[in-house]
């Protein structure tokens, strides 16, 4: 293979498609080519990502100081709610899978597409229907829906705001999910390349298929329990109703047992790209391969059984309260297991700190001080004192936000020469990085001691003894949005004027990396065949030869 | 193994994976039974607390036109697998048959259905109405349950008569053929579901008597 942008006697997946029309719209929004809709996404999540963050730096200004700033407190209810919605959603839950998943599963398995490439379109225009119905219901009369993104029973049926639209958009948003989850299984299971095993997958493929796993198993759960407040909403039949019998609890239960394994949705990706980016920056092979596939999978699983540890305070026996805060420590373990077989890696290595592993440091520091605090919440004694208050709002920020979504332009920095063939400016990607983790800290340190000293979640107003944290904040939220512009105006402008990448300029070996940049419609020249361990680096210098 | 690579080995950007296909037919069931899971679940928690009620409730179905829809579903059960091995044994004619069948009586299923949830809304039984709302609370929850869960069913029935209907079409226009029929099967699969969920839902509603 060549080293330049284009293959040998082919043209790269811009240049050849899968669609009747050569160029032009509908040479993508008909595509079927998992590289391509896997772009779709990462535009269509770039644009609800940044409509949220513009959304929270609102909510931030008005709480810059104490009663009212620049909105009304519907209006403040309605914001934190489409805050949430919109990048639970829309962002955080396809993030990875859809758009990196979709670009780079069939990549690391050899593959030349998904197992089913026009249901993997299906699931791309099912997403936008779904985020249409969150536009749409923003607009109608009844206003935005101001339930917070729990929509906790009794107030999302008794609330005029547009619930039903609202909630029955997360609902398709889940169709999209579950075709995407059932999807990527079935590619792991039957597209691999000749000689790969199940022990010579990448372990970014591993983590997507636990991932998939939840998908198909968890979302299920919250198609149902939607229905069912739109149901409430219509005909009253009374499931959640104790006026009728029902009980508001049973609603918070089901809520959860798909909520819970979802943040796991979220985040699993998130480990898989950290277990690729940190062998190749350390050249060396990834500590603990099995121990790290595995434990995505027991994250899966006991993911599963800890949902009530979000209602330690709604009203449960002590004995379940016992239980499910015992699984929450266990389900730690795991995520402990894969943080020190990352830093095992590390050791001895031969560290390389480009702008990826930048991220990744980030990562390491934000998701840890996420995860420990998540251990602080799922303690009985300690939860009873911060339930419901700032201090959820930081951990929740720190896991999803300082894990997620930190790996979320952790997996952008490292696969874009691969995406798009061009390089960005290295030296403003680190000044990104760096202003990112300042601004990170800056935002949402001060919530844990807001919470700490009893400021709840949601409210709208304040007591004066606040206002210091708050202010704090709030200054961050600016400089997260600076960092955040820097961050994406790098990749946005290098996609256009960026300089042209080789084929594999970080040095990674994963097969992603042995084919040109970006790929041929179809991967590979030919199939490969795997006779390597995934992060056997002793491969490089063959790899110069290709 | 050897099949993956097979698959791999042709050309066209779209493979042909049987396999692949019912796997992935089967994760949707999957789906489908967690889906119907969460409702069980709601069932169960409000059938232990209230159980002389459900019991009281469940008395008011007519268990004549449960047990006729059960069987009608059963019998359409089979009629699609005989489709499938008609297909496959050559005989487009009988597999044409066969399936227009099914969807007859998945057609009658949905006309009984229509019959007894007529019936009980004209004796004032439905979610809000006065003389619901007169009962005791298990009442009210098993009847809201009721029209739920035979409402979800129902609207499954409805999606595979239409996935019937297509797939014929194909098998009439000879799109799917005794070699390549694992459309046929996965509908053939969907359909086993449909009715699977029937035998669960018509003890649960109508034997508690």
């Amino acid at each position: 293979m060549a080293n330049g942008t284009i293959a040998l006697n082919g043209k790269s997946f811009y240049e050849e498609g899968t669609t009747k029309a050569k160029s032009g719209i509908f040479a993508w929004i008909l595509s079927t080519d998992h590289k391509r809709i896997g772009l779709m996404y990462l535009t269509a999540i770039a644009f609800f990502f940044s409509v949220a963050v513009i959304i929270g730096i609102f909510m931030r200004l008005e709480l810059i100081s104490p009663g009212k700033t620049i909105m009304e407190a519907q209006t403040y209810n309605s914001l934190f709610t489409l805050h949430g919605v919109i990048m639970i959603f829309l962002f955080i839950i396809p993030g990875i899978p859809a758009v990196f998943g979709n670009f780079f599963l069939p990549l690391q398995i050899g593959a030349k597409d998904v197992a089913f490439p026009r249901l993997n379109l299906l699931s791309f225009w099912i997403y936008i229907i779904g985020a249409i119905f969150v536009l749409v219901s923003l607009v109608l009369p009844g206003g935005p829906i101001d339930t917070g993104w729990t929509f906790y029973i009794p107030y999302s049926v008794r609330t005029g705001s547009n619930v039903s639209l609202a909630i029955f958009a997360a609902f398709i948003l889940g169709f999209s999910s579950i075709l995407t989850g059932l999807n990527f299984v079935t590619t792991v299971h039957r597209m691999r390349a000749p000689g790969m095993g199940w022990f010579k997958m990448p372990l970014f493929v591993w983590s997507t298929y636990a991932t998939a796993w939840i998908q198909i198993i968890a979302t299920p759960v919250i198609g149902i329990t939607i229905l069912l407040v739109i149901i409430e909403r219509f005909f009253g039949v009374g499931i959640f109703d104790p006026a009728l019998g029902g009980d508001p609890i049973l609603y918070q239960h089901m809520f959860w047992i798909y909520s819970h394994p979802a943040v796991y949705i979220m985040i699993l990706p998130a480990m898989g790209v950290v277990s690729e980016i940190i062998p190749t920056f350390s050249r060396r092979t990834i500590f603990g391969y099995r121990a790290i596939a595995m434990s995505s999978l027991a994250i899966a699983f006991v993911g599963y059984l800890v949902w009530a540890h979000h209602m330690f305070t709604s009203g449960m026996s002590d004995m379940a309260r016992i239980i499910f805060s015992l699984l929450t420590f266990i389900v730690a373990l795991p995520s402990g297991v894969k943080v020190f077989n990352w830093v095992a890696t590390m050791y001895k290595g031969s560290i390389d700190p480009k702008p990826p592993f930048l991220w990744v440091m980030a990562f390491i520091f934000l998701f840890s001080i996420g995860g420990l605090t998540g251990l602080v919440l799922g303690s009985l004694a300690t939860d009873i004192h911060l339930h419901d208050t700032y201090f959820v709002v930081a951990h929740f920020h720190y896991v999803m936000f300082g894990g997620t979504g930190t790996i979320f332009f952790a997996a952008l920095y490292y696969w874009f020469p691969k995406m798009f063939g061009k390089m960005y400016n290295i030296r403003v990607a680190n000044i990104g990085v760096a202003l990112f983790f300042i601004a990170f800290n800056m935002l949402y340190f001060p919530k844990f001691i807001l919470g700490y000293m009893g400021m709840p979640r949601r409210y709208y107003d304040y007591l004066p003894e606040f206002s210091g944290w708050q202010l704090v904040s709030t200054i961050g939220s600016w400089l997260m949005l600076i960092a955040l512009t820097i961050v994406i105006w790098n990749i946005v402008y290098s996609i256009f004027h960026g300089k042209k990448s080789t084929q594999n300029p970080w040095g990674g070996v994963t097969l992603e990396w042995h084919t040109t940049s970006p790929p041929p419609l179809e991967n590979f020249e030919e199939i490969p065949i795997v006779t390597h361990e995934p992060y056997d680096f002793s491969q490089l210098e063959e790899m110069k030869n290709e | 193994m050897s099949s993956i690579e097979n698959t791999l080995e042709t050309n066209s950007h779209r493979h042909r994976d049987d396999v692949g296909a019912k796997m992935g037919m089967w994760l949707f069931l999957f789906t489908e039974v967690l889906l119907f899971g969460g409702m069980f679940l709601v069932y169960a928690v409000y059938r232990f607390q209230y159980p002389e009620q459900f019991h009281l409730a469940g008395m008011e179905l007519n268990t004549t036109i449960g047990t006729i829809n059960t069987i009608i579903l059963l019998t359409s059960s089979l009629t699609v697998a005989m489709a499938i091995t008609a297909l496959q044994k050559g005989n487009k004619f009988l597999s044409t048959v066969l399936l227009s069948l099914t969807i007859v009586f998945a057609l009658v299923f949905m006309v009984n259905k229509y019959f007894e949830w007529s019936a009980k809304i004209n004796h004032g039984i439905y979610p809000g109405s006065k003389e619901l709302l007169e009962k005791q609370n298990g009442e009210i929850l098993f009847f809201g349950l009721y029209y739920i869960m035979t409402g979800l069913h129902a609207f499954h029935i409805v999606i595979g008569i239409i996935l019937l209907s297509v797939i014929l079409a194909f098998i009439i226009r000879d799109k799917i053929v005794s070699n390549d029929l694992v459309k046929l099967e996965n509908t053939g699969l969907y359909w086993h579901l449909v009715d699977l969920i029937w035998i669960f839902l018509f003890p649960l509603f109508y034997l508690i008597q």
